[in-house]
This record gives C-alpha cells, structure tokens and sequence, in this order.
C-alpha cells in the first residue's frame, strides 16, 4: 500500500486539506500536493493503461519525465486529455479520470493484448496491415482508433484566455534548482539584466531532499538566503511555474507559465506564453534518472529511486512498507536511507556493482542495519497491478533465481541523464560521458548564434555535474564565463559558494538485468512505458536491419509517445548498441525538439481566439450594413456584403433584385476596399508604364484608364483604374485583395531594381470612404445633392473631377464596372457615413437600393468584364482573355513582357476566354469543365476547358457564364459538354462574353 | 461637411489593468522625400510644428509633431481641422523638390493606453522591449499590435498612444482590451 506518512512533507501544508477526485472516487489531499503525492497517498497506485497491451501502469516518476500517468482532467469547458499527475498541482475540487482503458481501470479488455505479444512485435503495425488495401480504411483503422489513442478529445469551447509576453533579458537562466539559483545569482551580481525560469511552484529543485551541506548550512537555508539575495536586486526576474520550453535560433526561447492550472476560473490568463530574446542562456535544467531494464519493471510500484525519495520528503508519502532498492550507483542509497529514516522498511539494497570497499552512502546504508547485495540484481518482479515482490539473481548470470523477497515497492536507479533538450534544440552537441554512462552537453559544441559564438551554456546536473559541490562551482562559473561574452565583469571577491563533498564510488553502466537476460526476461524488460516498447523489441529492430537510431526508433515507437522518450531513450539506444556490439556514441541520439514537455496550443495561438482569432477589417460604412440585412462573404481580411436581404426573402432573391434595381433605378455599392495607391515623382509615368501592360504616362490629368499588371512570368496578377491626379502624381486603384501585395509589388521593384528612380508610392486605401452610385438614375441622385455639375459634358466617361457634393468634398471617378451610368466617389472615410447617408436620403426617390458584391459580379459578368481570382488562378495571360487591346505595342518593356513571348504563351493551343450560355437557360455549375474526345494516360476523360464564372442574369432571364475553352473564340456557336458533380450533362453555346449592351452605350450617357 | 466621425466614435474601456480609449481624429500626413535635403527638413518642421526627432523618435508639441517612419519617410501630426492647409503649404514649399506629402488622417486610427500596467499591456502584443530603460522618453517604434501593423510612443511613463490603420480599430481595440483583462498583471515593470 501507498499512504500518508505522520511526519509531514516538506512542500505539503497539513493544515490545508483539499478534496479531489479520480474516476469519481472522493479522495483527499493537502495543499502543496501535486496530484501524483495525493493519489499516493489515498493508495491508488494504478493510474491508467499502457498503450499496446493495456497494461497496468502506476505512477514511475515525480516530475515531468512521467511517462504513466496521463489523465483526463477537468470538466466541460476545462476538460483536458493527457494531463500529467505529476506536474499537475492539487486543488479543491479537481476532477481526474484515467485513460486508455475500457471499460475500466480495474478490468480493462484490451489487456488480452498481453496473452498476444508474441504476435505483436515491433513493427507489427507495418507488417499486419499492409494488405489487403481495402481492410486500413474499413477494418484496420476504426478498430485501431477504438482500442488505441490516450485520452479523449474536449467537447465544450475552451472557456480560458491565453496571452503572449515579449520579454527581452542580457541573460535566461531555465531552472531554479541550486545550479539555476546559483548562476542567476552570479550573472545579477555582474550587472546582468536576468530574468530566472522554474517549472515547478518551488524553488531549490532536487538538492533539498538530496541533503548536503552548502557554506556550512543545511541546503534548505542556501536555498532561502539565495532566493533573497535575487530578490533583493532590481536586474533579476524570478518566475515560478514558467517551464522553458525551447530555445531557438538568435537567443530566442520560449517560456510556457501556467497561471491558473491550479486555480482555475481565477480572473486572467490561463497560460502565458513568454517569448524571451536573451544574449545568453544558461540551462540549469537538472537530470533525469533512467530506470533500470528487468523482468516486470512496468508493474505499478516500481519506481524510479528518486521519485520514491521525493514522495517520502516533500509529501510524506510512502509507497510502500516493504521498498526493495535496485541500483547501479550510490545515489539511490539515499532513498534506502530516507525511508529508514522514515520508519520504513528496507529489505534489500540490490546493487549490481561488486565495490571492493564500502564508502560513503554505502557505509551509512549498511550502518542503519539495510542489508545490501553487492553484485546482485532482479530477474524479475512478481505481482500483476501491484508489486507484492522480487526474484534475485546475480547480475553476472541470465537470471537463475538465487532468493525471493516479498515487498510492495521497487526503488531503481540505472544512474541519471542530464537533461539536455534546452541545449540540444538549436544545435548544441553532445559528448558521451563514460563515468556517469550518459550523455552531457559538448561545451566546446555549442548552440551557436549569428556571430558565430555560442549562445547556450549548461549549469550543474545539466552540464554533467553531479556532486553538490560541483553543481555548484560549474553553475558559477558557467555564469561567470556567460557575462565574460557579454562584456560585464564580476565584483572582485564574489566567488562559488563551497560544499561539503561525500565520498563516493563510480557508477557502473548497466543497460540490462540481468546482463545475460533470456529472452524470456527481455521480453518482460520494458524501455518505453507508455508505448510499450521492450528490450526484445529494440533488439528485434536491430536484427530487421533497422540500425539507424532515427529508423529503430520509428520502427520500435520508441520515445515517441507524449513523455519524448524522457525515460526510454537512454536505455534504448544502449540496448540499440549492445544489440550491434556497436559503442554508444556511435550509435547516437536521436535528434531533441521543442517543446521540452507538452505546451498547450492555446498557449501558442496566445490572444488570437474567438472575436479576435483574426482581425476584421471593417469600412466606414459596415455599420450601416450590419443594421441594414447585410449577408458577408470574406474579401481578404475584409468582410464585404454578398447582399442586402429584406424581410424574409432568400439571398438569391436578393441578389436577383439588386441586379434588377441597379440595372433600371439606382444601385449604391461600398467600394472602399478598393485599393489606392498614390505613385508620384518624376519617373511615376516611366515606372507604371513598366509596372502596368498598357500605357499610363501618356493618360492625361484629369482623365482614367483601366490598366493591366501582370508579374515577371507574365501572369496577370491584378487589374484596375489609374487616375493621372497631376503632371508627376497617378493614382492607382487595385482590387480589393491587391492593396497591400500591389502596395509591395511596386515598393519592391523601387527598392531593389530601380533604386535610382525618382518615385513615392504611398497606400492611402483607408483614406477613403468609396461609393460607387450606378444605374440610370444616378446623375439624378448627385444633381439632387447638388455643388458641381457631373452632366456628361462636365464629366465625361472616364474622367475625374475634385469638387462638392451636398457639401461634402468629394472626388467622382466616372468609371463604370457595371456597363450602366456610374460615378465612383470618394469622401474622406471620417465623412464616409454621413456621405452614404445623404446619398441614401437623396436616394430615396430615385429607387436607391444598396447592393452587394454578388450583383458586383452579375453587372460586370453581364458585361463580360474580367475578375482576377475568377477568371485568372496565376496561370492566365491577359491574351488569354481577349485583353490584348490593353497591351501596349508600343513600349520598349513592362514587366511581363518578355515571358509573355516565350513559346507556351504564345501557343494558339491556350485555352482562351469565351462567354458560355446553356441551351437550356440553366445556370453551369461553377468549375465545371468541358468535356473532349477519348481520353488521357490516367484513363481521365479529356477536358477542352473550364468554366470561370457563372451566374443566373436577372436581365437576361438566363444562365450566362465565362470561361476558358481550347480555341474558344474560333468556335462560336460550337455546343460543349460540362459534366456537373450532380450526375448530369450540361450543354453551353460558346458565345462572345459580351451578353449586354455590347456598345456600351449605356455607360456613356 | 458633416462632423468627422472616427472609426469608434471614441470608444473606452476601463475595465481591466490599464485604460483604452480611442482618441482622435488627429491630422496626420506622410510626408515622403530625402530627409537629409533641407527644404524637405524645413517644410517637415513648418508642417509639425517641431524640430526634427532622430531615428526611432518621435517630437511632439500639443496637437502638433513629427514621427520617424523610416529613412525616407515622416509622420506628421497635427490638428484634424488644419490638415488640408499643411498639405497645400507642403506641396507649395516642395513643388520643386521629388517628396511626397497625402493626407492619411482617416486612414488612421489613435488609441491611448494608460495606467501603470500599460507597458506591460504592449508588452504582450508588440515585440518590443518595453522596459522603462530600454523604451522611454521620445521613442517612436513601427511594429505591430498582434497580427496588425501598428506604431506607439509614449506620451509619459504611464501613457502609450497608438497608430493603426482604420480598418482594424475594431480589432486593435478589442485586442488592447484582452491584453490588459481583469487579473493579467505580469508584473515585471
């Protein structure tokens, strides 16, 4: 059993009890608990199921190395999968439910997998479900996603916020451990801007419950008169609950803080993401300690030795009355000696080193009467959910069973691994250190920045530093060597603090126990906990061929589950090794990534949700249209109305009487998202005439013209109506979606092809508020606002005039996208409201009706007018489209010019523009493509051409549509076929794309 | 001519860590030409009302002042009524020299964020060091607000005033607003 001890732990405040629950069982905890100590201590050992077998798996960890215990936590909008117990701080009220299992925890299934292991080797997912093709997605797929997959996925709306933080700092020290705490300190006493990450809710890490003594004191008492001496100076930022997270190129790291995880529903952020730009990084991230490889070393109670310590000191919690030890190292003698101390019992300390002298922690272990088996390890662990003991062996031999121990709980130790994530994540190498059988930061290998030095330095247990005493110095001089790069100098005098040494023997690699395991026994080893991945597997892999670290480890799944192989990946790549009689390091690591421990993707979208997920740009007039029945459809960022509906006709319906109305009375359109972009200076003619096909320097002031654009390749990418203002200054409108690209497109071109050219360009898109009044009665609306004349003679077909409308300044454009009498007027956007509400009332008389940019659509598909985006993708020419008039013969050059005359765009097999009318006055569907003889190598039917536009014409009283037919405008009359997605045929004429008022008379009344 | 009505008719939040207002509407130019050229110098100082700020500062004086854009560009500010007259004086001033003066004054958006934590409200939208060491006194910085280009200086210590475009006032508005939420104090300023 697992319990509550009386002697309090360090970190729990017994005068605080929390209630909690799992799996709806009530339970009960203190403050100061993670919700891993509070589930020990109400005995629930058992805490999920593993992800192949469905084995039983307990808690192995106490930090976030755990690879076991995931749960569900939280209910409805605060329901999370896949949470860790062990990073997961106790408070009233939560709510937890084990994962993978079912139906329950207890009996669970899909443990049946176990009996079928031998049937479900590494790679058996490759080697089963290859064939036949037909079974992955009817068979093999739902029945995988029913009994595999951890926890399950939230159904209500996140109810939390997120947010960002810009932090900048001379220095970033991850971990507030002693090393971390000892470096932020001797960075700040330099003068150094540092700001100081701890993942956990408290300072000191690990060395407190470690012991030991620093400056003459107890650790506790180092830990509290550093904390201190940080918060006494204004240049250091300490931050609790910030996990760094990853560190990127140019000093860029990320901090994930967990804010209210652990009281949830406080007001403000749930997560904070900091987004640090530091000169340096010191990574004093610790070490992990590795599990050992025997027989049933998954079966709930065997636990790292570490863990078992931490639960005993910090949370009184012990995992059981009888712990049998099994180590390769001194380091796990302290948890013997922790648990005596607590009144525990330790039947046997198995090491699997043969010392020829007991020392130090060996010494003291023996004089508290623990029994200890040199040369000794487990050949296997006996229990199914709980441990009830172990069989011994010798450690030399293949795992004869030489005594049988009863217990309820394994402590192992394989020795530690730094925790080299931060420094590996940008580049930092790594070098295998053979003393401590584990890989240590490269420092002469470091993560390098722009300059060329390096930006990243480990401190401590990171670094490979294990004895108190050396933490601490290399924690000091790591920042001491950090604020050498930065030009600052220490204070003379301020030097390591010093610790007292304990005398210590060398660790001895052991990567499986025992070293002559049958496969009977390495079948049993478990590497990777939460994807079950075992020593026969790995070495399955090798014999496959699989050697390479990065393909054994996707072969095996090993180190690929939530925990990233924190405790797996060691052990796996030696027993990779051993299986190849290759060394180590020269099999390799495989490569760490970002982030160090799950982050939410709430976190990283940061504010971006909800109302503002994106930014909304708005026109001066959306309000209006927001009151007025207006139907959105996205333009770029902008939300442009699609129609105006009234009362409770379909959009169609309204659609069809904005056609109707503007095409006979008066249609008022919001065109302020049109682009504008002023080009002025001495060589604005010269540079539009390359920017633009046809052209612009010869327009003359006061008068407009419709300009093409096309890129280096010779595709048109935008068109629009130029406006020469003055002598040096046009005006360009672009589409709506262009502003911004055509903006840079030309600010571009200025800076790096033509610097030397006289030229400004500026976007003033939002300067203005644009109505474009179309339909025969619009000279009568403005006549009835009155201030200028707009009589044709005054104001012919494209030209523009400054002057006063109804008292507001205004600019008219006689410009026409609709083929009807039209005036686009500009206001500045301050007045743009009150402007459309004037023409609104001026209106009323005249049949004024706003209209949206479907019916925009319909007038200008009517008159056969190109839209970019329809009828060009960024494969289309402007010859394509019939717009050769718009290409100057003239000039020397425009930019498109030349690819314009390669080969395969003067090919006469172009599909080329042509209007398309059914036979039958039904609509084409949109996309559609016609039809051709026979058809292609892929067995596809040939096509001829395709649909761009297509619309039913209210004018019309027919389906009229555009489109790109092989040799089009050759074959007018010509019937072809538009298969539809509905099954049927649809039959179109090609016909001139011109369907009304093909002499424009009625533009230019 | 009707009243000038900006993008949120001068909307105001004061319900979280620090105050946001929309201000305006301000008189704004850009004014683009060689800023070494002295008659372009002296139009720019005519028009704002202020001597020319360096790089990365802004100068401002009442409703008046000049904002570094960029190596060839000037934001000049000034009082809403008097824009069109600025403008004519600078085309008059520069008729013979290659600049470019336009009047963006709707274009714009102005927000203030005041209150002690009004640093850190930036800070969580803006990648820019907002520490009062390292942005203070007459800075100006072109950067963004979230996901949208924006420009800010600092009237005071507990002050930043805030450009962007008019067609995401909405937006900026209501992002400042979730940034500076009821219980987000970083405290780090």
């Amino acid at each position: 059993m697992s319990t509550r001890l009386a002697t309090p732990g360090r970190l729990t405040d017994q005068s605080k009890p929390l209630n909690f629950s799992f799996n709806g069982k009530t339970m009960r905890g203190y403050a100061g608990d993670t919700l891993a100590s509070a589930l020990l201590a109400n005995d629930q050992m058992l805490v999920g199921r593993s992800f192949k077998y469905h084995r039983p798996r307990g808690i192995v960890a106490s930090g976030p190395e755990e690879p076991n215990a995931l749960v569900n936590l939280g209910e409805e909008g605060r329901f999370e999968p896949n949470q860790r117990v062990t990073t997961t701080e106790l408070f009233e009220g939560l709510t937890a439910a084990s994962q993978n299992h079912w139906p329950t925890l207890e009996f669970d299934v899909g443990a049946i997998n176990k009996h079928l292991s031998r049937f479900l080797p590494a790679g058996f997912y490759y080697k089963m479900f290859m064939y036949p093709r037909a079974f992955w997605k009817h068979v093999y797929e739902p029945v995988i996603r029913h009994s595999a997959g951890l926890g399950k996925a939230p159904k209500a709306r996140d109810e939390d916020t997120y947010e960002h933080f810009y932090s900048f700092c001379d220095v970033l020290v991850v971990g507030g451990g002693v090393a971390g705490l000892q470096a932020a300190l001797t960075a700040a006493r330099a003068g150094a801007r540092v700001i100081l990450f701890e993942q956990s809710d408290h300072w000191g890490g690990r060395a407190p419950v470690d012991g030991g003594i620093i400056n003459g004191g107890p650790v506790d008492q180092y830990v509290e008169e550093t904390l201190a001496a940080l918060k006494s100076m204004d240049n250091v930022e300490m931050r609790l609950r910030i996990m760094g997270a990853g560190v990127y190129d140019h000093g860029y790291a990320l901090g994930y803080e967990r804010l209210s995880d652990h009281t949830p529903g406080a007001a403000g952020p749930r997560h904070r993401l900091w987004r640090v730009r530091a000169a340096q990084i010191i990574t004093a991230t610790g070490a992990i300690e590795r599990p050992l490889s025997f027989a049933g070393n998954d079966i709930p109670g065997v636990m790292l030795a570490s863990a078992v310590r931490d639960y005993v000191v910090n949370y009184g919690v012990s995992i059981g009355d009888r712990t049998v030890v099994v180590t390769n190292n001194d380091n796990a003698y302290l948890t013997a000696i922790a648990l005596k101390h607590a009144g525990l019992d330790v039947p046997v300390i198995l090491d699997a080193r043969v010392l020829p002298e007991d020392r130090g922690l060996v010494e003291q272990a023996k004089a508290l009467g623990i029994r200890v088996m040199m040369g000794h390890a487990i050949s296997s662990v006996k229990g199914g959910k709980r441990v009830t003991g172990v069989n011994i062996c010798a450690q030399a031999g293949e795992g004869a069973v030489l005594e049988e121990i009863a217990c309820d709980a394994v402590a192992m130790s394989g020795g530690w691994s730094p925790v080299v994530h931060l420094w590996s994540h940008c580049g930092g190498k790594l070098r295998w250190d053979t003393t401590h059988a584990c890989f240590s930061p490269d420092v002469d290998n470091p993560p390098k920045g722009a300059d060329g030095m390096g930006f990243v330095t480990p401190a401590g247990a990171a670094s490979g530093m294990f004895a108190l005493d050396d933490v601490l110095h290399d924690a000091h001089a790591a920042a001491e060597g950090v604020v050498t790069c930065l030009d600052m100098k220490l204070p003379k005098g301020v030097s390591a603090p010093v610790a007292e040494r304990r005398e210590e023997s060398p660790m001895a690699a052991v990567w499986m126990m025992p070293q002559g395991a049958s496969a009977k026994l390495r079948e049993k080893s478990w590497l990777d906990y939460q994807n079950d991945v075992k020593v026969s597997d790995v070495r399955l892999a090798a014999q496959e061929g699989f050697v390479s670290v990065e393909h054994a480890k996707r072969y095996t799944t090993l180190g690929m589950a939530t925990d990233q192989g924190k405790l797996s990946n060691i052990n796996g790549l030696a027993t990779l090794a051993g299986a190849m009689d290759k060394d180590i390091p020269s099999v390799g690591t495989t490569t760490f990534r970002p982030p160090y421990h799950p982050i939410s993707l709430a976190s990283i979208a940061g504010e971006a949700k909800d109302h503002v997920f994106q930014p909304i740009r708005r026109t001066p007039l959306q309000d209006w249209h927001d009151a007025n029945g207006a139907e959105y459809e996205p333009v770029g960022h902008w939300r442009r109305p699609y129609a105006f509906k009234r009362g409770s006709e379909t959009t169609h319906d309204a659609v069809m009487r904005e056609v109707t109305n503007t095409r006979e009375k008066l249609g008022l359109l919001d065109a302020s998202t049109l682009g504008k972009l002023i080009v002025k200076g001495p060589d604005a003619g010269k540079f539009l005439d390359m920017m633009y096909t046809n052209m612009m320097s010869t327009l003359k002031p006061g008068k407009c013209r419709y300009g093409l654009m096309c890129n280096e390749n010779g595709f048109l990418i935008d068109d629009g109506v130029v406006a020469r203002i003055d002598e040096d200054t046009w005006l360009c409108h672009t589409t709506t979606g262009g502003a911004e690209t055509i903006h840079a497109h030309m600010e571009e071109w200025l800076q790096t092809e033509w610097w030397d050219w006289q030229v400004y360009v500026a976007n003033v898109t939002e300067q203005y508020a644009q109505v474009a009044v179309v339909g025969p009665n619009a000279r009568k609306a403005l006549e009835k606002l009155g201030g200028m004349d707009v009589s044709k003679e005054a104001l012919g077909f494209m030209e523009w005039v400054d002057g006063t409308l109804g008292g507001f300044n205004v600019r008219i454009y006689r410009i026409s996208f609709s083929g009807e009498l039209s005036y686009e007027i500009a206001v500045d956007a301050s007045h743009g409201r009150a402007f459309w509400d004037a023409l609104m009332a001026v209106g009323a008389d005249l049949g004024a009706m706003p209209y949206g940019t479907e019916c925009l659509h319909i007038l200008r598909a009517e008159k056969g007018f190109i839209m970019i985006g329809d009828e060009t993708d960024g494969t289309v020419i402007p010859q394509d489209l019939g717009l050769g008039w718009a290409i100057s013969k003239k000039k020397e050059d425009y930019l498109g010019k030349r690819a314009q005359e390669r080969s395969h765009m003067t090919d006469p097999n172009r599909w080329k523009l042509v209007g398309l009318e059914t036979v039958d006055g039904s609509t084409l569907p949109d996309g559609a493509y016609a039809v051709a003889e026979g058809t292609n190598e892929n067995g596809q039917r040939n096509t001829q051409g395709r649909v761009t536009s297509t619309y039913h014409s209210p004018t019309l009283g027919k389906g009229i549509a555009m489109g790109l037919i092989h040799n089009g405008p050759d074959r007018m009359g010509e019937v072809v076929t538009f298969p539809g997605t509905d099954g049927k045929d649809y039959k179109a004429k090609i016909v001139n794309p011109v369907f009304y008022d093909a002499d424009g008379e009625k533009q230019n009344v | 001519m009707s009243e000038p009505m900006t993008a949120l008719k001068g909307a105001s939040d004061t319900s979280g860590i620090a105050t946001v207002t929309e201000l305006g509407p301000r008189g704004m130019i850009t004014l683009r030409g060689d800023l070494t050229a002295k008659p372009v110098v002296k139009a720019a100082v005519a028009a704002g009302g202020v001597t020319l700020p360096e790089r990365g500062h802004c100068a401002t004086e009442g409703k008046g002042g000049i904002a570094w854009m960029s190596p060839d560009e000037l934001l000049i500010l000034c009082d809403y009524a008097t824009v069109s007259d600025r403008i004519a004086d600078l085309h008059s001033k520069l008729a013979k020299h290659h600049a470019l003066a336009v009047n963006v004054s709707d274009a714009r958006a102005v927000f203030q964020v005041t209150g002690p934590y009004a640093r850190e409200v930036i800070a969580k939208l803006a990648p820019v060091d907002m520490h009062p060491d390292q942005f203070n006194g007459t800075m100006f910085r072109r950067t963004r607000i979230a996901q949208v280009p924006a420009a800010f200086w600092m009237p005071d210590g507990d002050t930043v005033q805030i450009i962007c475009f008019r067609s995401v006032a909405q937006y900026v508005f209501d992002v400042l607003n979730m940034a500076a939420q009821d219980g987000s104090e970083v405290g780090v300023f």
